[in-house]
């Protein structure tokens, strides 16, 4: 079953120049596939996954995400969307400062409202423990290290289920044996819990362990 | 809570310092804007409590009557006319039937008649120039609270004595008068009577204090050489002053006679109160605008600042109105507090004026708690923060989370 598919997708950048990043993309991923993409900066891997994450809208062509169409829905639709289906895993882990780990893991299930607040929190720990961030859940984000910033973002990409995981260089400023962690816990959520992971990347470790690799050259797969 | 909000006061309490300068601020506005208000207030209520001491809030009156020619066409033939003031003595001719007319009227409270003379005070060979006021002493003392101005004597005893006059501070400086002592005044119509004192009156106003004095209705009568129905005013005090303009008009139709309100006789007075509350209400919102762009101000850095973290919440899920929620959280919260804060302080700078002493016919410092004032500023100051709040969370949320991540 295809969790995601894009037909013909082109994109352009107006600034500075005009030029096309994204030349025809047509492509399916399906459900608990661990996809990499790999390829050189600038080849457009990184607009590729923000037209897939649904906050580029700025594109020809369509797109399809469990089943539905994307393309032409309104922002506000597709924030509920990204909010029930896709996880983030960001490069720079982009954690809200000022909130505690274990609130941090909260706010997408808060915003989602499904459970009450009590729930989420028995779900937000459950990650964190998964996670092994039990003992750090209440200290305030910015005071944890790298490695463990980019486990609780991986934890609160989880907090709702998401059919979808997608991350930008999940691994990009983690050191190897942080960078490992996060492998296996992506492997072990896509063979266990049947969840899809995108991820570009650019450690070629990363991406031969995966499950698909696809490389982009000049907007081209 | 929702969370929406709940991330709002988060930043809030993360940013004490800018969170409480501008809560200073609204503060600052919130108390000025009110405090000035009420101080308004309390001018046009002095002001406006001077003026009704001498002037009823309508004055129903005969007025002259320029001569018409008696031709019914004067443009076809070749008339030579002369126009003049009918020499008719300006006369109320029904004056009972006004009274009871005017009380009719839903939104009167009082009327009563009234004769004004010119006269003389006569001591000896001295003659003062004067006015006197010919009233129903208890009527017109409900109107124009006239007890409250006597400084010697007393003015229940010119209700029972035909004979019993009570003049002003500056009249018995003049004649070195006191109560009890007897003077003779007399009429432009040649009447000449003697008068005892018994109550003296100050109203600060010395032109008035110089010359005016009351008598009783019928004495100011006799002066004139009338009858008992001769009344020149019929003054009409009414629920609502500032609405007088419109019972003037009904009262015209209705009686037929002229009438004047307050206003049009005190008109460059009223002007100069117009003049005072423009400038005041100006100044007053100034301030308080100002305080809305602190608000603005502290709110655009925090948007700034907090640009990753919006990129982020937009990532997961927070559409736009959710921005604009978090952030006017934070502007209405600000506000709110400034809002009460401000209202304390203005409670605490009103009481504190209220004890300074001013003198003269004001005494203590005219200003008052006025519901409708703090009422009004509490209003204003939560519209000016949601605007000051709503610009930034509308830049807020329009930030483009791709363009923020690419960096």
């Amino acid at each position: 079953m295809n969790i995601l598919e894009t037909h013909h997708i082109t994109k352009y950048f107006l600034e500075p120049v005009k030029f096309q990043v994204l030349k025809d993309i047509s492509f399916s991923v399906q459900k608990g596939e661990f996809l990499s993409m790999i390829g050189k900066s600038g080849s457009g891997k990184s607009t590729l996954l923000y037209v897939l994450s649904t906050m580029d809208t700025d594109y020809e062509g369509k797109l399809t995400i469990d089943g539905e169409m994307v393309t032409g829905k309104s922002l506000d639709d597709l924030a509920i969307l990204r909010n029930h289906k896709i996880g983030f895993v960001f490069q720079f882990h982009y954690l809200l400062p000022e909130f505690s780990c274990l609130k941090n893991v909260m706010i997408p299930a808060l915003k989602l409202g499904k459970y009450s607040q009590k729930e989420i929190e028995e779900q937000a720990y459950q990650r964190l423990d998964t996670l092994g961030l039990r003992d750090q859940a209440l200290k305030p984000a910015s005071k944890l290290s790298g490695g463990q910033q980019q486990r609780v973002a991986i934890a609160r990409a989880l907090i709702n289920n998401p059919l979808i995981i997608m991350c930008d260089e999940p691994t990009g400023n983690l050191d190897s044996k942080n960078s490992a962690i996060v492998f296996e816990i992506f492997k072990e959520l896509t063979s266990s819990l049947g969840q899809t992971i995108i991820a570009v990347t650019h450690d070629e470790d990363f991406a031969r362990n995966s499950d698909r690799i696809i490389e982009m050259r000049d907007g081209v797969l | 809570m929702n969370i929406n909000n709940d991330i709002g006061t988060t930043y809030l309490i993360t940013n004490k310092k800018m969170t409480l300068v501008a809560i200073l601020g609204i503060t600052l506005g919130m108390s000025i804007y009110i405090f000035m208000n009420c101080m308004v207030v309390g001018f046009d209520k002095t002001s406006n409590d001077s003026i009704f001491k001498n002037t009823a809030h309508i004055r129903v009156f005969r007025d002259d009557v320029v001569s018409r020619p008696l031709a019914p066409d004067i443009t076809k033939k070749a008339v030579i006319i002369n126009p003049k003031v009918v020499p008719a003595s300006n006369t109320i001719i029904n004056p009972d039937e006004v009274v009871s007319l005017a009380k009719k009227h839903p939104d009167v409270v009082n009327v009563t008649p009234q004769v004004t003379t010119t006269m003389f005070y006569n001591i000896g060979k001295t003659q003062v120039p004067g006015i006197a006021t010919g009233i129903l002493p208890n009527e017109a003392d409900q109107m124009f609270n006239i007890r409250s101005t006597i400084v010697e004597g007393s003015f229940e005893k010119l209700q029972s004595n035909l004979n019993a006059i009570a003049i002003g501070s500056g009249v018995a400086e003049k004649l070195s008068l006191a109560i009890d002592d007897n003077i003779n005044i007399s009429s432009p119509k040649g009447v000449s009577k003697n008068m005892k004192i018994v109550a003296i009156f100050k109203t600060n106003n010395s032109i008035v204090d110089k010359s005016k004095s009351y008598i009783n209705l019928s004495t100011a009568q006799q002066l004139l050489r009338e009858n008992n129905t001769y009344v020149t005013d019929i003054n009409v005090n009414v629920k609502d002053p500032e609405n007088c303009d419109q019972i003037s008009k009904d009262l015209k139709v209705l009686t037929g006679y002229s009438s004047e309100s307050w206003k049009q006789a005190n008109e460059t007075m009223v002007a100069g109160f117009r003049m005072r509350r423009i400038v005041i209400t100006f100044i007053s919102y100034t301030i308080l605008i100002v305080a809305g762009f602190g608000i603005y101000n502290i709110l655009n850095m925090t948007v700034s600042q907090k640009i990753n973290d919006i990129s982020i919440l937009k990532a997961i899920g927070f559409r736009g109105k959710d921005v604009v929620r978090i952030f006017l959280t934070q502007a209405m919260s600000i506000g709110l507090m400034g809002v009460v804060s401000g209202c304390i302080l203005a409670v605490i700078l009103i009481t504190l004026l209220k004890k300074v002493y001013i003198g003269g016919d004001i005494g203590y410092f005219p200003i008052d708690y006025e519901l409708t004032k703090f009422l009004q500023g509490i209003g204003v100051g939560l519209i000016i923060s949601f605007f000051a709040g709503y610009l930034p969370a509308r830049k807020a949320a329009q930030v483009d989370p791709v363009s923020i991540f690419r960096r």
